[in-house]
């Protein structure tokens, strides 16, 4: 197939120099001869742009507030003096403005030539790509000559050639930064616009960027004169997107030129779901940009989606089959046809010589929509059981139960434009600043124009505080408490009479909030007693209460700090109240929000990945939604549902389960009590893992399918706001399959007839058997750019926010949440608490970014531990410490630091090094099996190197990752 | 060499200006002057303990010291000669004057003589500009420049 023949061209953006004025009000203005209306507080130059007037500009983007610095982009109006400039004058009814005369032209001339004096265009070539905004206003305005010279002062590199200054002069040059791996700095190319500096500061909201010095010295800093890496920058980009010169620039850009053509698509990192537009130069991406049209990130980004694709390209990837008798055989590398024949007869002998149940599938939350389906339909179909779970066992389970139970709908409430209308913003158990960052730079922005924010985390979190945001309430909690502190901020509301009793009155039942109110209020859900058992002062439980329920708008955004607990549901439940009991429910700038962890976990729970559920969160032992299934693929489907990812690896250990088909997950490393896990693969007879790399859960695998990356298929992701984005093929498959047709060829192998040519098929049949899918397409999409399930005749357009006129499920349901321990306790031999969680720079298991310069960030998971809790233990800042709980122990280097509390301990679980789930616990949430993650009983201690079991998974994983070399002919 | 505090002490010596001064509108500025005269410049380590106090960037906080001339990176001498360069003295003659300065200080404008006896800064108005040429002596404005004020300037800081 002909790519170039889908995406011949770059798809390119409109700035329109200024935001876009949300008045109502409209005004009209003449520019150049022409009338365009507008709303007001539009710009002179958005209103001329939008008019197809383009007037020069340099220090205006439409991602930032004006600021008026270049003086390019001045104009004429009648009836007034000067030359205003165009990005700071608003339009006015009946202005008439001129954007082009002798005297602006001269003006604009006289000022780029000022710029060119001081900058390396046209004297040196190779400075930048030649094509940047800058150069393109150069050219437009028609500047052939410099009457300053460059032998002035100057910033320009004083060698090669006959340089500018001569470079006696040239004092004020310095050394291109190229400290970040991504981007260089080079500040001879810069003109102070500050486009970069205020990118920082309004879009990312980090404020790393400054310009310091004045005059002549002024320059672009990052932190305190610091390089680029080793200040305040979080890597995000908007800088460098910002530049209009090519002071700040992609290194891939400046090596390999620019890009030829590209195509717009969904980022395969977290949850937020950000487009971007995919650029490519031959057959490789050359940079990933934040597209301005994507409705969850608005053209911003962070450092994962932005720049760390590299992992598509990485040696590591594994481009063949392969297969292999044993686990302790080297692998075989094998045809696709030999392979997938081999893996069907493996599942055919094992169903025929254990039974129908013997096998099954886990889905991925990380592959699209539709090959998530695929994986699903084929157990269902092809293995004739529901055998069938996804990732999402292990993160955000509790949330499709919790939600569902109490709304009708296991989804978030809102979309995250919501966020502009929010005046209090509750955040628990999640640090958006670190795992879902374009977020976090939306909350910020919203939190600097006034917004308050309540945090509940056992760390002091970036949410907590940084720049110019501090939580107006911290509850440092202590892990496993949840439960007990939410019903106290309950208890508050309930006694201090703060619910909103018309909302509750016509949208819940009454009865049932009133039995859920005299339950709250009970002594022992007082702040007063629930501050013993958490460790949180009373008084900020009071004091976070009363300023959700009072404050205006209240939104709460969670994350996997309130899911991966043994009463993971039990608080999304107590969540779920919160928001009825307030009325925060039913309209923007409110909601119950999840923080999906992963890019397609919304979606893959909506296509059906768990045992008990077909697509659209149907019970399997519903007839009406089976017949629906059973007369398309034309198979009786099992009405019981099926074993779950915990349940299969039991099974497999006593020997009823035995064959597994893995697409996209990792489950050796990311599911808890690795042990266990291992133990149930090892006693597998035929494992296949379906993915980029070797992963940890391939140790035990005998067959091995190498999958594709984002960029190489199309499809769909589902985002945390159940917005369906495009996910667009920019490249052929390296291993020579997209994964939904690996699928497709394993379920024709099994004896499916299967023939799907195009994604856009599966969508269309999950469209026709969903009810909440009905009106998509790719078509639509194509046409609208994303749909927020709902999507059907009702809401052809999708559905931005839930609940507005009636819960889903009819009346909202009030569910008691009391609180019960955790069985994971401490004690004199365990006496810390550990909690896990995400940084920045890394994602998940890491198998992407601990393949790309991300690692410069994070090399190595750390233990963070409180002073108090490191002296007593005779620990100093960077010691190996021993990190042992019931389950298990590992190694790793601690980091003395006060963001947690004394008896608390944190780590990141990104390298597989750690093994941070040997020391995880297999409780698990009462209502979903989620792992409970985040209370683990431990001891730490000192340590001089990696532990036993360490040094013989390493020995183990070296000896499987091993591919017999062909021997060479004789 | 000026001896500089350790860092350890620059940060507690700071977070008491800070504490101190914080309560007030705008406070980064008064609490940067409180440091100078603390310290007699504004130390580099100083300047994380005032971006965390105040809740801003590292990066805010050298934005602002470094635009302001008047906030010093390293300490001064014992006395501080300011000359201004502006337009009204330069059309006064502070070009020559500046030179003459220069040469019986031995340094050039902006250093330090070594023996810490004198620091040469330029200055872009004082707002004496009916007396120019004109400098300020450690606070002191001296009007009307010559020869012979230069002299006793130079005795007085050597001194």
């Amino acid at each position: 197939m002909n790519i170039k023949a889908d995406f011949p061209s770059l798809v390119e953006e409109i700035d329109y120099g200024t935001p876009q004025s949300k008045a109502q009000k409209q005004v009209t203005l003449n520019v150049d001869g022409r009338s365009i209306t507008v709303p007001e507080g539009t710009s002179i130059m958005r209103a001329a742009m939008e008019g197809g007037v383009e007037i020069p500009k340099l220090c205006a983007t439409d991602m930032l507030d004006s600021f008026g610095s270049c003086r390019v982009c001045l104009v004429e109006i009648e009836g007034r003096g000067g030359t205003p400039a165009s990005c700071t004058t608003p339009v006015g009814e009946g202005m008439i403005v001129r954007t082009q005369t002798e005297r602006l032209d001269a003006i604009r001339r006289g000022v780029m030539e000022l710029y060119v004096s001081d900058h390396p265009t046209g004297w040196n070539e190779k400075a930048g790509t030649g094509a940047s905004e800058f150069d393109a206003v150069a050219k437009s305005i028609g500047l052939t000559e410099n009457r300053y010279g460059i032998e002035g002062r100057n910033h320009v590199k004083p060698e090669g050639g006959v340089a500018p200054g001569h470079g006696s002069l040239a004092v004020d040059y310095i050394a291109r930064d190229e400290s970040n791996p991504y981007f260089t700095y080079d500040a001879s190319q810069c003109i102070v616009c500050s486009r970069c500096v205020r990118a920082c500061e309004e879009v990312q909201g980090t404020f790393a960027l400054t310009i310091e010095g004045r005059g002549f010295e002024s320059r672009v800093s990052a932190g305190m004169h610091e390089a680029f890496i080793d200040s305040e920058c979080v890597s995000c980009g908007a800088c460098v997107q910002a530049c209009p010169t090519d002071a700040l620039r992609e290194k891939a850009v400046l090596a390999k030129g620019l890009p030829e053509r590209s195509a717009v698509t969904t980022c395969a990192y977290c949850g937020v779901g950000c487009s971007f537009k995919a650029e490519v130069k031959g057959d490789e991406v050359i940079r990933m940009m934040p597209y301005k049209e994507g409705k969850a990130n608005h053209g911003h980004s962070c450092v994962k989606g932005r720049f760390a694709y590299g992992y598509a390209t990485h040696k590591d990837r594994i481009l063949s089959p392969m297969i292999r008798e044993k686990v302790t055989d080297p692998w075989r590398e094998v045809s696709w046809e030999e392979a997938i024949a081999h893996t069907a007869k493996e599942f055919r002998r094992i169903q025929y010589q254990y039974g129908r149940t013997a096998i099954g599938g886990i889905t991925s939350s990380r592959c699209t929509n539709e090959e998530t389906y695929l994986v699903q339909k084929m157990v269902r179909q092809g293995f004739r059981n529901n055998n069938v779970d996804t990732c999402a066992r292990v993160c955000h389970s509790p949330t499709g139960y919790g939600l569902g139970q109490t709304y009708g709908t296991s989804a978030g409430t809102q979309d995250f434009d919501s966020v502009d209308y929010t005046d209090v913003a509750v955040i628990i158990g999640a640090n958006p600043a670190s795992a879902h960052p374009v977020f976090a730079s939306r909350l910020k922005k919203r939190l600097r124009q006034g917004a308050k924010l309540v945090v509940l985390d056992p760390r002091r979190t970036e949410m907590v505080k940084s720049a110019h945001i501090e939580a107006d309430y911290h509850l440092p909690l202590k892990p496993g408490t949840n439960v007990a502190v939410l019903t106290a901020l309950a208890h508050v509301i309930v006694t201090e009479g703060l619910f909103n009793e018309a909302f509750i009155r016509e949208r819940c039942d009454w009865t049932e909030f009133q039995d859920w109110a005299s339950f709250v209020a009970l002594p022992e859900n007082s702040p007063e007693t629930v501050g013993k058992l958490s460790g949180v002062d009373p008084e900020l439980i009071r004091g976070a209460a009363r300023l959700y329920a009072t404050g205006g708008n209240g939104a709460i955004y969670y994350g996997l700090g309130v899911t991966e607990h043994s009463q993971g549901s039990t608080t999304v439940m107590a969540i779920a109240n919160l928001a009825m009991a307030t009325g925060n429910i039913g309209r923007p700038g409110v909601g119950v929000n999840p923080l999906r962890g992963q890019n397609n976990v919304q979606g893959s729970c909506d296509m059906g990945s768990f045992p008990h559920e077909l697509p659209g969160y149907r019970h399997i032992s519903g007839e009406a939604v089976r017949d629906i299934y059973e007369s398309l693929w034309g198979v009786k489907l099992d009405d019981e549902p099926g074993l779950r990812i915990p349940n299969m690896l039991d099974a497999a250990v006593d020997g009823s389960f035995k064959g597994i088909y893995i697409q996209g997950e990792d489950i050796l490393q990311s599911d808890p009590d690795t042990k266990h896990v291992a133990a149930g693969l090892a006693a597998m007879e035929c494992v296949v893992v379906h993915d980029l790399f070797l992963n940890e859960t391939a140790n035990y695998a005998h067959v091995f399918l190498p999958g594709s990356t984002f960029l190489e298929k199309d499809g769909t992701f589902t985002n945390a706001e159940r917005r369906i984005n495009m996910v667009r093929k920019v490249l052929e498959p390296k291993a020579r399959y997209a994964d939904w047709e690996a699928t497709q060829e394993l379920a024709r192998a099994i004896g499916l007839d299967w023939n799907y040519q195009h994604p856009s098929q599966i969508m269309d049949e999950i469209a026709m058997t969903t009810p909440s899918f009905a009106g998509v397409s790719f078509e639509l999409l194509d046409r609208v750019g994303s749909v927020q399930w709902p999507c059907n005749e009702k809401a052809p357009l999708g559905t931005p926010i839930m609940h507005i006129d009636g819960f889903v499920r009819g009346k909202g349901k009030f569910i008691r949440t009391e609180y019960v321990a955790t069985d994971e306790r401490t004690g004199p031999r365990f006496p810390l608490l550990l909690t896990t969680g995400r940084i920045l720079s890394q994602y998940n298991v890491g198998a992407q970014t601990r393949r790309t310069d991300n690692s410069m960030w994070h090399s190595e998971d750390r233990l963070e531990i409180h002073p108090h809790d490191a002296e007593n233990r005779g620990l100093r800042d960077g010691d190996w410490v021993r990190l042992t709980s019931r389950s298990g122990e590992t190694t790793l280097r601690a980091l003395i630091t006060d963001r947690v509390s004394p008896g608390v301990v944190y780590t990141t679980f990104h390298h597989p090094d750690t093994q941070a789930n040997v020391i995880t616990t297999d409780f698990s949430d009462w209502a979903t099996n989620c792992p409970e993650y985040k209370v683990t009983a431990v001891q730490v201690g000192a340590s001089n190197g990696p532990s036993e079991w360490q040094r013989d998974y390493d020995e183990q994983a070296r000896n499987s990752r091993r591919i017999a070399k062909l021997e060479a002919a004789e | 060499m000026t001896m500089q505090p350790a860092s350890t002490e620059i940060t507690s010596r700071t977070a008491a200006i800070i504490h101190e001064l914080k309560g007030l509108e705008g406070p980064l500025l008064p609490i940067l002057h409180g440091i100078q005269e603390e310290f007699g410049h504004v130390p580099k380590d100083a300047l994380p303990v005032i971006a965390e106090a105040l809740n801003i960037s590292r990066a805010e906080v050298h934005g602002v010291v470094s635009f302001y001339h008047d906030y010093r990176s390293h300490p001064a001498g014992r006395h501080v000669l300011k000359l201004c360069q502006a337009e009204s003295c330069q059309s006064m003659g502070s070009d020559a004057i500046a030179a003459k300065l220069q040469q019986l200080l031995g340094i050039g404008l902006h250093e330090t003589t070594r023996d810490g006896s004198v620091t040469l800064e330029p200055v872009y108005c004082l707002g004496l500009c009916a007396c120019s040429p004109a400098a300020m002596l450690d606070g002191q404005v001296i009007g009307r420049l010559d020869d012979e004020k230069l002299d006793e300037i130079v005795a007085e800081v050597r001194s």
